[in-house]
């Protein structure tokens, strides 16, 4: 398949299935609804299971019943419904399920709006569902990487028995960009001994979450801090652009970093040592890679269509040793260059951090 | 010596830890043979819910997994849909099934899911210690109906079979009983039954079993038997309410 205009919403369920997605579950919610409809068309004719949930709650435990059989599974949403999953998610987590969960964030909180937002940050890095698990999360910043992501996310997944959250939003969904999809995508194959598949010639497999014996439930989240801090290991990835000799670095993720790139771009000619760094994977977070980067000569500009989520992040890694600064834009309005340009030349002034 | 009788293969032996009077015991056991006469054992996927029973994936010998409160009927729609040749059936109480879980149980049946859903009917909850249940009877006293259910403040108690009965999807409703042995007997036919529409790709089945619960209903294991049969019995009738393999006319 040669290079073609695709939606963003379109072109990671494209990947999914490609990359061996044999389910999906999904509800109606603006604005990832291209999601299901693609997969409620191509699923059918290519091996695969589609299924319109009766809600995002029966949606995500579909999901996890499916995942418990070692089927490649997927689910779609955005934020409020993410919302209604979260709980799912605990006991996916809990029971090492591997799964992909994609979160077209739009603005909040509450019912909020259909336009885009970054402001589900905390809900898909922090937890978000009750008790001590992570999910790896990954940010794309364009189309081809709704594809190349999604399409990693299956592997993660399977590689750590763990779900793996795509965290977008509202502009990269609807955008419509060129994608490359190559010839044939390789599907790997994981071993799982765990999966509940019938018990012929085995003894039952039993897919539990429950403890009530302290020190083995203890025991069981000791597996999981452990499984955690191998994911941060090796499962870091980030961007970095023009930060060698920058005095100003912009942190951003998402659509926010196509804002920021395009500032910065326009900043350099105007003489300002900017550069960007742009974290890919949200949970690990490039805590080391964006500390390496802080010191006295520098200082950092986080923008976040959001109050500041990925803002407290930034200012862990970087541990007080450069001075951070923050622009945003919230109910769905999408910071332009030119704020953030506006932003840059007030640091490059010397007026300091508001 | 020749073996007359024996624990089903269906079943573990881990001891289990439903109360004196409770017909849990029972009800596995019912599953279990059902599965063992079927031949069904390790074609099948049982899938626990929350409540009493959430300690089934202990009791039954074969693949399991445990659901969220009231989500069971989904999980076992994800496990059906990827796996349709295996055999899936779901363990619930009145508080997940009827409460919680409402939408997802009359979605599955809507969708005519071809699965098996066991539904323990014994209207209250009972694991966390006697609270009041959709399927509560009224004046019923209960930890939150302390001077008994009234209709003015939390309206009539749910006949789930009768609801059930009124989508096209089902394909078999049985409601029965487990206050003795007669109806035991007839509860494990019913039973059985609802893993054959399954085997036969027939579609929904749904047998919903009245149960006790001694010591939340404050009685003695044989008073809360006669009290299924005098009180639950009457509001709850026994019966098929749907079999789509019934002859025409009956």
């Amino acid at each position: 398949m040669a290079k073609t205009l695709m939606k963003g919403n379109e072109a990671l369920a494209e990947a999914a299935i490609r990359a061996g997605c044999k389910a999906f579950f999904g509800y109606p919610i603006t604005p990832q609804n291209e999601i299901p409809a693609y997969m409620a068309d191509q699923m059918p004719l290519r091996g695969g299971v589609y299924l319109q949930a009766e809600s995002e709650v029966a949606a995500i435990n579909m999901v996890y019943g499916a995942a418990g059989t070692g089927t490649r599974v997927m689910t779609s949403s955005s934020s409020p419904g993410i919302s209604l999953k979260l709980e799912g998610i605990s006991y996916i987590a809990a029971g090492e399920l591997p799964c992909v969960i994609v979160n077209i964030v739009r603005c909040g909180p509450g019912l909020g709006g259909i336009h885009p937002g970054q402001g589900d940050y905390f809900q898909a890095v922090k937890g978000g569902g009750h008790g001590d698990y992570r999910l790896i999360v990954l940010a794309p910043g364009n189309v081809q990487e709704m594809a190349d992501l999604t399409s990693l996310a299956f592997d993660l997944a399977d590689k750590w028995r763990n779900p793996v959250l795509i965290l977008s939003d509202g502009i990269l969904g609807q955008m419509m960009e060129p994608v490359f999809f190559p010839e044939k995508t390789e599907v790997k194959e994981y071993e799982k001994p765990w999966a509940t598949t019938g018990a012929r010639g085995r003894k039952p497999n039993v897919i539990n979450t429950l403890d009530i014996v302290p020190d083995s439930l203890e025991k069981r989240n000791y597996q999981l801090i452990a499984k955690y801090q191998k994911i941060k290991e090796e499962e870091v990835r980030w961007q970095e652009v023009a930060t060698e000799d920058a005095e100003l670095v912009l942190v951003a993720y998402g659509t926010s970093a196509r804002v920021a790139r395009s500032a910065m771009e326009v900043a350099r000619k105007e003489g300002f040592k900017v550069g960007l760094f742009r974290p890919i994977s949200l949970f690990p977070f490039p805590e080391e890679q964006l500390g390496s980067l802080a010191n006295a000569n520098r200082q950092f500009l986080v923008i976040e269509m959001s109050a500041g989520q990925m803002l407290e992040d930034v200012r862990l890694a970087v541990e007080g040793r450069s001075p951070i600064h923050f622009t945003n834009r919230m109910g769905g309005n999408v910071p332009t260059p030119e704020d953030v340009l506006t932003k840059i030349r007030t640091i490059f002034e010397g007026r300091g951090k508001e | 010596m020749k073996t007359v009788f024996q624990k089903p293969e269906a079943m573990t032996d881990v001891p289990m830890h439903y109360c004196p009077g409770c017909t849990h015991g029972v009800i596995h056991r019912l599953v279990a043979e059902a599965m063992d006469s079927l031949g069904i054992r390790e074609e099948t996927i049982g899938v626990a819910s929350v409540g009493c029973s959430v300690f089934a994936y202990e009791y039954f010998n074969c693949d399991m997994q445990q659901a969220a409160h009231g989500r069971a009927p989904a999980v076992a729609t994800g496990i059906k849909r990827v796996l349709p040749e295996k055999m899936v059936f779901t363990y619930q109480g009145d508080g997940d099934l009827a409460s919680i879980g409402m939408a997802e149980i009359v979605h599955a049946a809507a969708r005519g899911e071809n699965i098996t859903v066991i539904f323990v009917n014994n209207a209250i909850y009972g694991m966390t210690s006697g609270q009041m249940a959709p399927t509560t009877l009224i004046g019923q006293k209960t930890a939150t109906s302390p001077r008994g259910r009234s209709v003015a403040e939390t309206g009539f108690p749910i006949k789930m079979c009768e609801l059930l009965a009124s989508l096209e999807g089902p394909s078999y409703l049985a409601r029965v009983s487990s206050h003795d042995s007669r109806h035991i007997l007839q509860a494990g036919r019913a039973i059985k039954k609802a893993f054959e529409m399954q085997q036969q790709r027939k579609g929904f089945a749904l047998v919903e079993v009245l149960s006790t619960c001694s010591v939340n209903w404050g009685m003695t294991p044989v008073q809360s038997m006669d009290w299924l049969a005098e009180n639950m019995i009457p509001y709850y009738p026994l019966g098929v309410y749907k079999d789509i393999t019934a002859k025409e006319g009956k």
